[in-house]
């Protein structure tokens, strides 16, 4: 971004740090990142790279406690869902995070799951 | 219904916020979806074991090259609060359900929500019956199997449900339940009628 010349004019604040968070990346278009893909931070032996950005630190601790969804993640953190998935596909794949993304749907896998889902329902309420 | 409040002041994560048993869990979601106010957010505050969170998808049409800012700067967004809650069932399955708004403009937002749903329940307010069909409309779009669930109800049920299945146009098969967005035991009924319809379906 040229700062010069006629051409210039201010950003949106919003955009601008959307922009600089992500690194300009685009959303990673697979499913590896949905809405209830369980992310948590790598097992790490010692201390941390320093070469994390201040929102891939930020995300990775909020990680490294247990497992949440990306959606939780990006509760969590108020920052937009968008932005939460690009920096978390960059944290997965300089290997700090590891992800479980939901079974693909398929006939059978779907029974077995919407069982356990009943069974569960009618365990806690009865 | 809108947005739960939001407190302002980012807090610590305590153990509870996390996906309990996380490492075996498969995470699946269903749709709580409804016209503006019909109790989407209520009846997921009812039954999540987490107060519920939300978070806003920024609906933009992404710039053919990101690094042009300048194509950036002409696009118009908006943004569209997604609430949702959580439940945990079993150390297998824990269950997402995301509320969402009807509105048929935000196809980006619709296609991630209904990708992978195992279903919808579809919240509708008896004296506001014609703001549900775009939602109805919408949720047939994408494939997805959906009870009814009607909130704020008062009054006779039976006659009540034969004149919402014509007015809604409902197969014979569509599960209609009456319930209270506010309580606990009448959300999760809801829920597990629209699951045991989902298993129906696909045995």
């Amino acid at each position: 971004m040229r700062a010069g010349g006629e051409d210039f004019e201010f950003e949106p604040v919003d955009l601008v740090r959307a922009y600089v968070i992500t690194k300009g990346r685009e959303l990673p278009d697979d499913q590896e990142l949905s809405l209830i893909t369980l992310v948590t931070a790598a097992p790490t032996e010692g201390r941390r790279p320093t070469r994390l950005t201040p929102e891939e630190e930020r995300l990775l601790d909020i990680c490294s406690a247990g497992y949440l969804s990306v959606a939780e993640v990006a509760g969590h953190t108020r920052l937009p869902l968008g932005v939460v998935r690009i920096v978390l596909a960059s944290l997965t794949e300089s290997g700090h995070l590891m992800t479980r993304p939901p079974v693909p749907r398929a006939r059978n896998a779907d029974k077995d799951l919407l069982e356990e889902v009943l069974n569960g329902l009618t365990r806690k309420f009865g | 219904m809108g947005s739960p409040a939001s407190s302002a002041d980012r807090r610590d994560l305590t153990t509870d916020d996390y996906v309990p048993g996380g490492a075996t869990q498969t995470a699946v979601k269903i749709l709580v979806v409804g016209h503006f106010a019909v109790g989407k957010t209520t009846f997921i505050g009812s039954i999540s074991e987490i107060e519920p969170l939300s978070t806003e998808e920024t609906m933009t049409r992404v710039s053919e090259s990101v690094d042009d800012l300048k194509g950036v700067r002409g696009k118009t967004t908006t943004t569209v609060a997604l609430d949702f809650g959580r439940l945990t069932l079993s150390e297998r399955v824990v269950l997402y359900l995301f509320g969402t708004p009807g509105q048929t403009r935000f196809v980006q937002m619709w296609e991630d929500m209904a990708r992978g749903a195992l279903g919808a329940l579809i919240l509708v307010d008896p004296e506001r019956l014609a703001d549900s069909f775009p939602v109805i409309d919408l949720i047939e779009q994408y494939g997805l199997d959906y009870a009814i669930a009607v909130n704020h109800f008062d009054g006779n049920p039976e006659r009540a449900e034969r004149a919402l299945r014509e007015a809604l146009d409902l197969l014979d098969e569509t599960p209609v339940v009456t319930c209270d967005a506010r309580n606990e035991q009448s959300s999760a009924a809801a829920l597990t009628t629209l699951v045991r319809y989902l298993l129906d379906r696909a045995s």
